[in-house]
């Protein structure tokens, strides 16, 4: 059937495509809000907040978390599944102790008299934090996820579809909360 | 290639497994939780006539209200029940709810849902020669999402207090406090719930058709080889994942002003003298969310008509579609203007006049891409040899929509005229024309010629006429006078316009009760659709393979093509889709995966490159 005008079309597996798209939509939803964040602050009567210092920590967490993630991809490369099960069990770890400093974040900003319920300039920072760990938990269940195939033996140097979907999507995560915690940082001095 | 070899193969060996065991697809999952393309665009289509039935019989109760403000509607308290006062008129609370759920109804379940949903589904598969969807799983849950969503509204029709009444764009403060009008109460909550699965199963669809329509086009289906269909469709998916999130964020700072007390559109509010704690709060914040995500919103619900308008259009005047590329290039012209112009909704707003302008700029290009849409639609029937197939008929109707509804966007994009025009009559002729009829008769248009194809049976044409002409020049009947009572400055969304005694709003009692006879007589008229689509299901002629002689994938496969859709090999393709009526051609229709070399005597130079 096919001829000399018939041309191939250029694939990308659709699955990976499809995460893709995923954190295109995701990152719409960060767009909007810290748009909408940036012009709240520039309005008056508003006022600038003191990062709790467990953001700090807690962004060196989410990198190391990476760091871990992508080491994990590599040991699934060289079909290493010792270290594949290492560094996925650690990326997950680190990823639970993010979400725990990122609590302790919260507990510090209340601390400091910035509460979720009140003027939007501390509210906002709740709800950024907040809808970000809450796609970084969905992040943990799609690593439990990998580990789980990872046991099975069913991630390795022939079947990397499902360690790469899910280092893209994690290390998507730790990009945006580095984004975010900049963006904080630079509208609070 | 390794992958998409696997995914091609996975399907017909599923056809083989199931000749084996019939038990595997039970009643279930074949028609309930199916994963089959051509299923869950069926299901979308049904759940869409389900909701645009209660959408448009909401429209005809308050229209009621608007063209007979007397009459006693004792009579229907049967099935509208504590919806009336005492003294048989709708409630002032419930005719607000009425027009927000109908709003509400129309725009996302029925133009999105119901037509995205529909034909994004069936034809991407089809016409890219496609097995199924990119994952047929997401999809499902799409459909499921949907049903939630669907779910949740009906509940919220029917809860104490009324569902939502703010209008369908919701604007705070009204929608976030409950002391403002009973409807913001639950029934707010239940729509805010509802759309936040409505906007999850929208997105779960844009991520599949985008998928599907890059990665998963059969050998030789370059881009520029797809039928406009296609690109339509991968345009709206594209808005869809773009412009879905920002209303999910506006719809969540929402909803935590509304459960948790937070301030994010709350300012400055005294209820009864008393002031509310909020405090820091920006109700326009949420208009230019909301507007973010609501302008690309109405290029979601006509692209899709626009797109299967051009096929259809192409395919009965035997002529290729006029200026192929242009089409292409026009659809993705409207779909980035469509994300720089929100704020033409909020002229009256307090805007800063120098940034009026600019977005009155802005909107007052997408003129461009719209108009060469128009140009092109009559520059392919000038001297077709034109077949009138209902499809056909509901195809020049969108055509007469477009334009006529277009127009009147020019003075509604002008800031200044906007001041005098903004939310009157004006505002509801200019859409209900130019999306709400135009998209609709893209839907209709969708339905009677790809019937064939989704149940093997022809659809009864005569119906299909009488259907066109009554819904044709109801519509305009409908909406054209709305201009006339829009400029002569009658506000939308009012109860009632008798109070007023001014002696000039009184004069338009008689068009307004004229309106309302036609659109109640337009809405009747669906009923005979809906008969013919129900009865052709069962009892209609038997469809032959290709009754339209149209040239894409689709129409290669059996009369009623099973899971996979093509028996055999996926049919490469070699040429464009819209070879009619070509010079020296046997027939005048040379269907896509026809190779250049079996037909020599028509090929041209530019062939090669096509």
């Amino acid at each position: 059937m096919s001829n000399s005008t018939s041309s191939k079309i250029l694939r990308m597996n659709p699955r990976i495509f499809i995460v893709w798209i995923f954190m295109i939509s995701i990152s719409m939803i960060f767009v909007s809000l810290i748009s909408a964040y940036i012009v709240k602050k520039g309005e008056p009567g508003g006022f600038n907040v003191d990062l709790p210092s467990m953001f700090y920590y807690s962004t060196a967490v989410v990198l190391l978390s990476s760091v871990f993630k992508q080491l994990s991809y590599f040991a699934s490369k060289k079909d290493n599944f010792k270290n594949l099960k290492l560094y996925l069990f650690m990326s997950l770890v680190t990823g639970i102790v993010f979400l725990v400093t990122q609590y302790l974040g919260w507990v510090q900003l209340v601390g400091g008299g910035v509460y979720f319920v009140g003027h939007p300039d501390g509210s906002f920072i709740y709800i950024l934090s907040g809808i970000h760990a809450f796609h970084l938990i969905s992040g943990l269940f799609f690593i439990l996820y990998v580990y789980k195939k990872s046991v099975e033996l069913d991630v390795h140097s022939k079947n990397l579809i499902y360690i790469e979907m899910s280092t893209t999507y994690w290390h998507f995560l730790a990009g945006l909360w580095v984004y975010l915690f900049i963006t904080l940082y630079f509208y609070n001095i | 290639m390794g992958v998409t070899k696997t995914i091609k193969n996975k399907p017909k060996t599923k056809v083989e497994e199931h000749h084996h065991d019939h038990h595997e697809e039970s009643f279930i999952t074949k028609y309930i939780f199916s994963e089959d393309h051509k299923v869950i665009a069926k299901q979308f289509l049904i759940t869409g006539i389900f909701w645009a039935i209660i959408g448009g019989a909401m429209s005809s109760l308050f229209r009621i209200q608007l063209g007979f403000p007397d009459m006693d509607l004792t009579a229907l308290s049967p099935i509208i029940g504590n919806w009336l006062t005492p003294q048989g008129k709708i409630d002032p609370e419930v005719y607000l709810a009425l027009i927000t759920m109908h709003g509400t109804i129309m725009v996302f379940f029925v133009l999105t849902a119901g037509l995205s949903g529909t034909f994004s589904n069936y034809l991407i598969p089809l016409q890219i020669g496609a097995r199924d969807m990119a994952s047929g799983f997401l999809n499902m849950l799409s459909y499921w999402f949907f049903f939630l969503s669907s779910i949740v509204m009906f509940i919220s029709i029917f809860v104490e207090g009324g569902p939502a009444s703010g209008g369908w764009t919701i604007y705070p403060p009204l929608s976030a406090l409950p002391q403002a009008v009973s409807g913001s109460g639950m029934g707010m909550t239940l729509w805010l719930f509802s759309m936040s699965l409505f906007i999850v199963s929208a997105l779960l669809g844009a991520l599949n058709y985008i998928t599907t329509v890059i990665n998963l086009r059969t050998e030789g289906m370059t881009f520029f080889r797809m039928p406009l269909t296609i690109w339509a469709f991968l345009v709206t998916a594209i808005l869809g994942v773009l412009s879905f999130p920002v209303l999910l964020s506006a719809a969540l700072l929402l909803i935590m002003d509304r459960s948790f007390g937070t301030s994010f559109y709350l300012s400055d509010i005294y209820i009864a003298g008393e002031a509310l704690s909020n405090q820091g709060g920006s109700a326009i914040l949420f208009q230019h969310l909301f507007w973010f995500l609501g302008h690309p919103e109405v290029y979601i619900v006509i692209l899709p008509s626009l797109g299967i308008t051009s096929e259809i259009i192409a395919t009965c005047s035997r002529k290729p579609i006029f200026g192929y590329r242009a089409m292409v290039y026009s659809i993705f012209g409207i779909g980035v203007l469509s994300f720089v112009v929100w704020a033409h909704h909020m002229f009256i707003s307090g805007m800063n006049p120098f940034l009026g302008s600019v977005f009155t700029i802005l909107t007052l290009i997408i003129a461009v891409p719209s108009a060469i849409k128009a140009f092109n639609y009559i520059a392919t029937l000038w001297r077709g040899n034109i077949i009138f197939t209902p499809a056909m008929l509901f195809s020049i109707g969108l055509v007469s929509f477009f334009i006529s509804g277009g127009l009147t966007g020019l003075f509604l994009g002008n800031s200044v005229v906007d001041i005098n025009l903004h939310d009157t009559y004006f505002v509801v002729a200019h859409f209900h024309i130019v999306m709400g009829s135009a998209s609709f008769f893209g839907l209709f248009a969708g339905v009677y010629h790809w019937f064939p194809k989704m149940f093997g049976r022809m659809m009864n044409s005569t119906m299909g006429y009488i259907h066109f002409w009554i819904t044709f020049i109801g519509a305009y009947l409908v909406f054209f006078p709305l201009h006339y009572i829009g400029i002569a400055g009658f506000p939308r969304r009012y109860y009632s316009f008798t109070n007023f005694e001014t002696g000039r709003i009184e004069s338009f009692i008689d068009l307004n009760t004229f309106v309302s006879f036609a659109a109640i007589l337009t809405f009747a008229a669906q009923f005979i659709f809906l008969f013919n689509f129900f009865y052709s299901m069962y009892r209609g002629r038997k469809a032959s393979a290709n009754p339209w002689k149209s040239n894409t994938l689709e129409w290669t496969t059996p009369r009623e093509p099973g899971h996979g859709n093509w028996p055999g090999k996926i049919p490469s393709v070699s040429r464009w889709p819209y070879d009619y009526s070509k010079p020296g051609a046997k027939d005048d229709y040379i269907p896509q995966h026809i190779p250049l070399s079996s037909t020599k005597e028509s090929n041209m130079p530019e062939d090669e490159h096509r």
